[in-house]
Order: structure tokens, then C-alpha cells, then sequence
């Protein structure tokens, strides 16, 4: 059904139309519709799931655990502080192997106090096995939340879902979507094999000698890894049936592009319409949107022999751009030529707390760069 | 492109009514989008919300700097805010004002959606709802159509004072 909707409300919508059967949230800026819409469809009857209020972000995602851990479908929401005061527990999910879906509004952390756009609080999660989604519509966000459920519990990945919502610019804005009346068999039921079962009894997160222990890392990098092919597969069944495409990134005019902007969320939309102020200046000029952080798609054959410009919502101190770090590492063979000489990505920090970055701004990027350099977009040293 | 930008006061209802016009642009088979500039909300604070609308799908989530309309819910915000940076030579303002009002070359409406609202004893927690009689007036302005404003406010408030409200606006201002 064609609607009018918020970022916040799509998260929402698509955790009812996958009939999710246990919700703990607990509220937070710019995430709060998210939860607040939860709890109505909930209290309407609109969603028949178990709504747990509960007194923290660290408690919301506990009460995850376990109930994604008797093997039902389970969501979270939170935000900045509320993600990182539960970081724990992130850990926690993702060594359990528990499927859960949590949508993040990206929210720069204090002090200085700022509830403005950044990636730096899921980035700061990158390393804990939850899969990472960045989306950029309204309409994204509702397919991906749904597709989330869908990747989180297949067999082979069996590893938490994060789709991320740049705040406000995403969560608050309102926009087009299109929801899906009947899912069909698109979201076949749970079936978890290390689910809870009082009949069969067994212990859950015993201590774990180092040979085993390893073995269970391996096993998580395993499913990361195999993870692809699902999301893929849900990707392309998706756009089978309901006829919207999506991949690991997304590209735009970037087939003959001299430059590639690379960016996620909502920044990488608005490079868009900075490609095409750029190419009536005759730059030749792409974008290619992050849409998977983890797994973290391999961009050389993308990349390879073109300017890259890559553009940060986040910082990792003392290293630099996480995003441009990523890419550095996984597409390195893209930015050596022939001659074996590099021709590295400018990093562009930008839009941290919210700051107001136009596409303008984005087209004076690509017009200054320079190769392997850094820019910290309207701070003067 | 056609862009609005929207101020008001904390309280007054502006970031409904951007979503409202929105989704009747939208309801009008335009794609559409609604933003509210969130800073440290508090009532009475000037607020400001943008609305974009175009025959395709919109890319951009900045903030809009050269409006093709301005709407001004409170004309108290005009002594601390300038409402008119950046308007398009050829943009146009809309005001909530019982008064005609001059401002440069710019077209200027105006409508007392205030006078509006309290004769249909449209209040909420004190103060008059304004985003329901602005539709009626943005219809006036030719921006959105008037069967949209009123499918789009009856989408959103159950209580059909509020589509009265809509409907005196548009009848009562000037075009």
C-alpha cells in the first residue's frame, strides 16, 4: 500500500508486518517513534508480540537475548548512548548466535551534548559480529528491516541484524513508502537449532576452554562470511517478488566515472545530485553508497583505476575515517596502477553531530582532491 | 523542484503541518518530502521545517536555502529571524496575519488562521491549531489541490473541525 511516511514509522511498519513476536525498547532520541509506534501497534492488537518495557538500553537488549534464545523473532531500537551503554550485550548477542533485528538512529555520543547525525556509535560496533546495514530512504529502511529478519535467521548466518537510520535526516524526515500487503512465504518461520527447549535440556554459555573458544570465533567469522550469499539471496528474491533491487553497495553513474564518491546513509544520496552538478561541469563523477559494513563488500573491481573521494559521518582516533580505513584495506589493489604507483582515496570527515553538509559542499570535495590527503570539512587548522 | 520553508513557534503544530502538505502533494501524485530543523526543542522556540516537491523522486535531505515559498505561522518570529534569507526574487510569502503585509517585492498572502482556528474553538493545551487551516490556504496558493488538503487532514484528525478550518482559510483568502 502506497503511504506517507517517516523513517522511524517504516522500521516500525516492517517489524509488524513481519510479525514479530517479542519487542524490549526502550526510547531514546531520534529513535523514540520507533518504539513509541511499536508499543500502539501492539497495545491495537495490530501486532500480536510480547512488548517488554524495560528500565535500560543494557536490559532491553538482555531481554533480546533471551527471548530470541527459546528461537522467536526479536526487536530492539535504540540510539547513540542507549547503543553503547548496551554494548555488552552486543557482544553477547552475536557470540550467541542470536538472530535479532535492532534498528539504530545514528546519533553522535557526548559531550559536548549533540543529538545530531553520526556514524561513529554503530562504527564503534563493527567489531562485535552484528551484521550492519546503512540505508538512505524512507523505503529502504522498511525493505531492510524486513529483509533483516529474513538474513539474521537463516542457518547459515544466525548472527544479529543493525540496520542504521541517520538521525533525523532519516528518522524524522517525511517521505514516500510503499509497504507490502502480503509477505507471502518471504519471512519463512523461525527455526533456530540452538533454540531453548525444556524438553531437551542443555547449558547455554558454559566456560569455554581456548580450543573451543577459538573454534566458536572462527565459526562467527564462518557466518559473516557465508552471510553474503544470503543477503544476496534475500536481495534478489526481494526484488523477484516485490520488485525493488538492492545489492551489497549501490552505484550511480559510477560505469564511467573518473571519480567515485563513496559515502553511506543519507550523504551518499545528496553526492548524487553532486555527480550531476559535476558532470555539466564535464567532471566525470559517481557515487557508490555503503549499504553493508559488515560484511564489508570487496569495492576493487568498483574502484579499481579511479579517483576515489570517500566521505566519513565518523572518526576512529588516532587512525582516521572508518569508512575510508575499510576501504583502504579490503579494495587496496584498486589504488595501485600499473606503474605500482598509489593513487589513494581523499578522506573527507564530514557531517559529524549533524553538521549541515549540501551537495554543493560534497561537489567542492571532489573538486579539491586530493590523492591519500584529509580533509576535516569547515574546521581551519 | 518547488521548495517551502516552514516557520513557526514550538507548540504551534509547524512540523505537522509540513508533513501535512507533504502528503497532499503526495496525495496529488507528486513525490514529496518533509523535514523538521530539530534543534533544542522547547515551546515557543522558533521552528523551522522544510517541504520539497517534485515530479521525481528527491535525493536531497539539506536544508533548503532558496525557498520558493516562505509560510510564517507567528509574524513575532520575523524580529529575531530573518524569514526571507535566501527567497527566490520571484518566491512568495504566506502569513499568518489578520493584516495584508508589505515585504519587498515578494507576493505576499496572508490569512488569520489564529481568527480561524479560535472561531471553530480549534485548541489544543492553550493554544490554536494552525496546520489544519494552513492547508486550506497552501490550496489557495495553487500548491497543492484542495481535495488533497483535505484527504491528507482527514488522514491525520479525526475531528472534522479541522477540514472546516481548512475550508474557511481557503474561501477567506485573498488569491
Amino acid at each position: 500500500m502506497l503511504t506517507f511516511s517517516t523513517g522511524n514509522k517504516a522500521v516500525a511498519t516492517a517489524v509488524k508486518d513481519a510479525k514479530t513476536v517479542v519487542v524490549a525498547a526502550y526510547p531514546i532520541t531520534p529513535q523514540t517513534e520507533v518504539v513509541e509506534e511499536t508499543a500502539n501497534n501492539v497495545a491495537s492488537g495490530a501486532l500480536k508480540a510480547r512488548y517488554i518495557p524495560v528500565e535500560s538500553e543494557h536490559s532491553s537488549m538482555g531481554a533480546c537475548i533471551g527471548a530470541a534464545a527459546t528461537g522467536v523473532r526479536t526487536f530492539t531500537a535504540t540510539s547513540s548512548h542507549g547503543l553503547v551503554y548496551m554494548c555488552e550485550q552486543i557482544h553477547m548477542s552475536a557470540a550467541a548466535r542470536l538472530p535479532i533485528v535492532m534498528a539504530n538512529a545514528n546519533r553522535a555520543l557526548g559531550p559536548g551534548w549533540n543529538i545530531g547525525a553520526e556514524h561513529t556509535d554503530s562504527m564503534s560496533m563493527r567489531d562485535s559480529g552484528w551484521l550492519q546495514a546503512y540505508v538512505s530512504t524512507v523505503q529502504e529502511a522498511y525493505d531492510t528491516t524486513l529483509m533483516a529478519f529474513r538474513i539474521a535467521e537463516n542457518e547459515n548466518v544466525l548472527l544479529p541484524v543493525m540496520i542504521n537510520l541517520d538521525g533525523f535526516l532519516l528518522t524524522h524526515i517525511t517521505q514516500p513508502m510503499d509497504t507490502i500487503d502480503d509477505l507471502g512465504d518471504y519471512l519463512p518461520p523461525t527455526n533456530t537449532p540452538h533454540a531453548i527447549d525444556i524438553n531437551n535440556p542443555g547449558g547455554y554459555g558454559t566456560l569455554t576452554p581456548p580450543t573451543e573458544h577459538f573454534k566458536f570465533r572462527h565459526d562467527i567469522q564462518r557466518g559473516m562470511k557465508d552471510s553474503v550469499a544470503v543477503i544476496e539471496d534475500a536481495q534478489a528474491d526481494f526484488a523477484k517478488r516485490f520488485g525493488r533491487t538492492y545489492g551489497m553497495y549501490e552505484e550511480y553513474l559510477c560505469d564511467d566515472a573518473e571519480v567515485v564518491i563513496v559515502a553511506a546513509g543519507t550523504l551518499a544520496k545528496e553526492s548524487e545530485v553532486a555527480a550531476d552538478i559535476l558532470r555539466k561541469e564535464g567532471i566525470k563523477a559517481g557515487v557508490l553508497r555503503i549499504r553493508w559494513l559488515r560484511p564489508f563488500p570487496d569495492l576493487t573491481a568498483a574502484l579499481k583505476g579511479k579517483d576515489v573521494v570517500v566521505i566519513d559521518r565518523d572518526y576512529s582516533f588516532g587512525l582516521g575515517g572508518i569508512l575510508v580505513n575499510e576501504i583502504r584495506t579490503k579494495a587496496l589493489e584498486a589504488f595501485i596502477g600499473k606503474d605500482g604507483k598509489a593513487n589513494l582515496p581523499f578522506s573527507v570527515i564530514a557531517g559529524l553531530g549533524g553538521q549541515e553538509v549540501t551537495y554543493d559542499d560534497i561537489a567542492d570535495f571532489v573538486r579539491n582532491r586530493k590523492s591519500g590527503g584529509e580533509l576535516w570539512f569547515g574546521v581551519t587548522e | 523542484m518547488y521548495e517551502i520553508r516552514l516557520h513557526s513557534r514550538g507548540g504551534q503544530g509547524g512540523v505537522t503541518a509540513a508533513k501535512l502538505i507533504a502528503q497532499a502533494a503526495f496525495l496529488d501524485g507528486k513525490y514529496a518530502t518533509a523535514t523538521p530543523l530539530y534543534g533544542a526543542e522547547r515551546r515557543g522556540a522558533p521552528v523551522v521545517s522544510f517541504i520539497r516537491i517534485d515530479d521525481k523522486p528527491i535525493r536531497i535531505y539539506s536544508q533548503i536555502r532558496k525557498p520558493d515559498l516562505v509560510i510564517v505561522l507567528d509574524t513575532s518570529i520575523m524580529q529575531t529571524v530573518d524569514v526571507l534569507a535566501g527567497l527566490k526574487a520571484d518566491g512568495k510569502v504566506l502569513v499568518n496575519s489578520q493584516h495584508p503585509m508589505e515585504l519587498g517585492s515578494h507576493k505576499v498572502y496572508h490569512t488569520d488562521l489564529t481568527g480561524i482556528a479560535l472561531s471553530l474553538d480549534l485548541v489544543l493545551a492553550g493554544n490554536p491549531i494552525l496546520n489544519t487551516p494552513l492547508l486550506g490556504a497552501v490550496a489557495k496558493a495553487g500548491i497543492i489541490s484542495r481535495e488533497s488538503a483535505q484527504k491528507a487532514i482527514s488522514s491525520v484528525f479525526a475531528d472534522d473541525r479541522n477540514t472546516k478550518a481548512a475550508v474557511k482559510a481557503f474561501e477567506d483568502m485573498e488569491p
